[in-house]
């Protein structure tokens, strides 16, 4: 395969043909913000974190989804893509009810992490307060919509890992949620194997071990970079 | 018949029809504003009256798709002499019998050569009014199928290309992207197998102009469609409609089903090796399904939700295969422009905007409903001279272009010819056509809020800025209206209106905080007006000039 060179961030790098903007990057060592991606994973370009500046055009390219072409001269941290990434963040956070001291993720959140990485110490929006149920009907997880920031990634790694297709969105715009089959109890899913894998998933402590309590959900990503591995690239070892 | 017609066949079938044709026409609108208030009962009186009064020879009552004066239906009008007759209920549709023996008729009448009509330029509407929606016999009587008769045999699909190319038409949904380009690009994409949707899933608020072309003369876009197949290399067709417009989805179906038996859809149509198979799909109710990728979604039967381009469905597009997706009002410009040629076309129109544009009128003005002109036609003509202004002695402050992607434009800029580019200019858009005219009663923090309410129900909620920048948008100017809010709300709003439209996944959230935005432009002092004093301390210096009115 072909390779390419490009810049990004003033550094000039060369990376495979067919490669996104995320993937050179993470290679060459220039960290982008991201949430809804995750390794193995087919990008869904949906939370708009990762959006990065491309010469020569005017519009914010998502680098998850973006390939990269020869030539190519990215910015990924100027001050206008940092201000953005905290306005989005900060509009997640006003968004659902995230309550990071009573939460099982709390030190183990990508959301918090990432809101202080990005130097987010205050919402100055007006906090929505949305009703939202808690769904502790499965033997062995929970799903707590109030800490659901819609990345889907565990919709995604039970089709695409899994092969349960289980997880589902319903519903749109502010209202949407992630369900398991036709919007049943997950406890009652028939689809469900019970595998784990969207709980290893979730970025916040939407999805969690029953029993958990605060601080005490810390996700476990060998098992998912093990079996992509090991479908991808034909590694069976860890 | 079946399978394979000829121009022989199409001539034939053209005769018999003109043939046919009795002395007087009655046309009744059977569209679906006509309809809502009675069109049938009109046209079933009408037939009744017309056979005891034993005029069956000489009368015809046809039903017709749109007759354009929306707000003075049912109507009906009369031929040869153009009679038009507004308001008519069941009750007094025999009074036009007798009218037609020159009896008084106290049924009210329009002229039909007033503004509103004769500024109009029909060439994706000149069948509307006039034919049957429901026969296809009647389409191939004004030379429809025709021009896809031309294409096949006369032309390669090159030349074709190259007609609309010449012709400058560009795309009717809104964008304005070039046709002939798109179309291009599609007949370049390598790859055996290839779509060609149609976009039917009309959604703006006060838009109705694909509901009618399709309700008033549904083969012109099948033919547009099966031509545009032809030169771009797709043997495959959908017209995703939204369910909200069952009449629509009738007429269409009707028309796929006789076309597909008079062999003009289907296989090796007018004996070339041409073949084009064409399916319906119906949309849930989801707005952002107008978007292409979500649509293309849809119609594969996932859930509608837009995806992030490149790569285009040019490139990438339905299953993955190259997809050519135009617009209602596009694909009826192709047959016109096919059977006119190109010239002719580019003929109509400003320089870099081609030809004609239906637009649905609606809001504070006189007459409401459908009308086509030519590109560059200013707005005052529009509103004023063929709207015939505000009622009620209102006065017209601004008018909405673009629904929810587009903006309002003040009284004061009314001279601006619409075209793609000098919209643009005024923070608004073409948009597909819906004009929506707002008179000095209507507040227009109240308009912003509306379409943001609009947008914030729309949005699929799968990228964060429009999922949840909507609802805080919403918010604020909730908070604006109900006076609560500071100058710093006002200053949120505006940082917000910049996110939204710079880092939004698809079109709907890069053009949702428009309204906003466009208001702002032109009518902040009404924003100013419903200000507080900030209780923390001065005003940020962003918002801080009070009244001033931008032009």
């Amino acid at each position: 395969m072909a390779a390419k060179t490009l810049t990004i961030d003033g550094k000039q790098l060369s990376a495979e043909e067919g490669a996104t903007v995320l993937q050179a990057a993470a290679e060459a060592g220039v960290k982008i913000p991201t949430l809804c991606h995750l390794e193995g994973l087919h990008d869904i370009g949906a939370c708009r974190l990762c959006l990065v500046e491309v010469a020569g055009g005017p519009k914010l390219l998502p680098a998850c989804t973006t390939l990269i072409t020869e030539g190519m001269e990215v910015t990924t941290a100027s001050e206008r893509l940092k201000n953005y990434r905290r306005l989005t963040l900060e509009l997640l956070f006003a968004e659902r009810n995230h309550v990071c001291a009573v939460c099982v993720a709390n030190g183990h959140c990508e959301l918090q992490t990432l809101a202080g990485q990005q130097g987010l110490d205050h919402v100055r929006y007006d906090y929505c307060f949305p009703p939202w149920e808690v769904d502790a009907t499965h033997r062995l997880f929970g799903m707590d919509h109030d800490r659901c920031i819609l990345c889907q990634r565990c919709v995604r790694v039970c089709w695409d890992i899994e092969g349960a297709g289980t997880k589902h969105v319903s519903g749109r715009g502010g209202k949407a949620k992630i369900i398991s089959d036709l919007d049943d109890d997950w406890g009652d899913s028939e689809t469900c194997t019970a595998c784990g894998k969207c709980v290893q998933a979730c970025p916040t402590g939407a999805l969690y071990h029953r029993g958990s309590t605060v601080g005490e959900m810390v996700r476990d990503r060998s098992k998912l970079e093990f079996l992509v591995n090991a479908r991808e690239k034909k590694l069976w070892s860890v | 018949m079946g399978g394979l017609m000829t121009l022989a066949d199409l001539q034939q079938i053209k005769e018999r029809e003109l043939a046919a044709q009795k002395k007087i026409v009655l046309r009744c609108c059977l569209a679906a504003g006509c309809c809502s208030s009675d069109a049938h009962g009109v046209k079933e009186r009408l037939e009744k009256a017309v056979a005891e009064a034993g005029l069956h020879h000489d009368v015809e009552v046809r039903g017709v798709g749109c007759l354009k004066l929306c707000c003075a239906g049912p109507l009906v009008q009369a031929d040869p002499a153009g009679t038009l007759y507004t308001h008519v209920t069941p009750e007094s549709a025999p009074s036009i019998i007798a009218a037609l023996r020159g009896d008084q008729t106290a049924l009210t009448q329009t002229d039909p050569n007033a503004a509103f009509f004769a500024l109009q330029h029909s060439i994706v509407l000149a069948h509307s009014g006039r034919i049957d929606p429901e026969r296809i016999e009647a389409y191939i009587a004004v030379d429809g199928y025709a021009a896809l008769l031309n294409a096949l045999t006369e032309l390669d699909p090159k030349s074709v290309l190259e007609t609309v190319v010449r012709s400058g038409l560009r795309g009717r949904g809104g964008a304005g992207f070039p046709t002939g380009l798109k179309w291009g690009t599609v007949a370049k994409s390598p790859g055996a197998k290839k779509y060609v949707i149609c976009n039917a899933d009309e959604g703006d608020p006060g838009a109705f102009m694909d509901r009618s072309v399709l309700e008033s003369d549904p083969h012109a876009v099948l033919e547009g469609m099966a031509i545009a197949a032809y030169a771009v290399g797709a043997d495959q067709g959908f017209i995703y409609v939204r369910a909200e417009y069952p009449l629509a989805i009738a007429r269409l179906q009707t028309a796929i089903k006789q076309a597909k038996r008079l062999g003009l859809l289907g296989s090796g149509i007018f004996e070339s090796p041409f073949h084009f198979n064409l399916d319906l799909r119906i949309g849930a109710g989801a707005f952002v399904c107008g978007e292409e990728t979500a649509l293309m979604a849809s119609v594969e039967g996932q859930r509608g939700t837009p995806r992030p381009r490149p790569p285009f469905p040019a490139a990438s597009g339905l299953w993955g295969c190259p997809t050519l997706i135009n617009n209602v009002e596009t694909f009826a410009n192709i047959p016109p422009i096919l059977r006119h040629g190109a010239d002719w076309f580019a003929g109509i129109g400003t320089l870099r905007s081609k030809g004609t544009k239906v637009f649905a009128l609606a809001g504070k003005i006189k007459n409401t409903g459908l009308i086509e002109v030519p590109m560059g036609t200013p707005l005052r003509t529009i509103v004023e001279e063929m709207g015939g202004g505000a009622p009620d002695g209102g006065r017209i402050k601004a008018v909405q272009t673009g629904g929810p992607s587009g903006g309002c434009i003040p009284a004061h800029h009314l001279d601006t010819p619409v075209d793609y580019e000098s919209l643009t200019t005024l923070g608004s858009i073409m948009g597909s056509g819906g004009m929506i005219v707002m008179d000095d009663s209507t507040r227009m923090v109240d308009v912003a809020r509306f379409f943001m309410e609009f947008c914030m129900d729309e949005s699929c909620g799968k990228c964060i800025p429009c999922r949840a920048g909507t609802v805080q948008m919403h918010h604020l100017l909730e908070k604006i209206l109900a006076r609560r809010a500071t100058a710093r709300d006002l200053a949120k709003l505006e940082e917000l209106c910049d996110l939204v439209q710079h880092t939004s996944l698809c079109g709907l959230g890069q053009t949702a905080p428009n309204p906003v935005v466009s208001t702002l432009r032109f009518f902040r002092a009404e924003y100013d007006e419903l200000l507080q004093p900030d209780p923390h301390g001065p005003r940020p210096a962003a918002a801080s000039a009070p009244g001033a009115t931008v032009s």
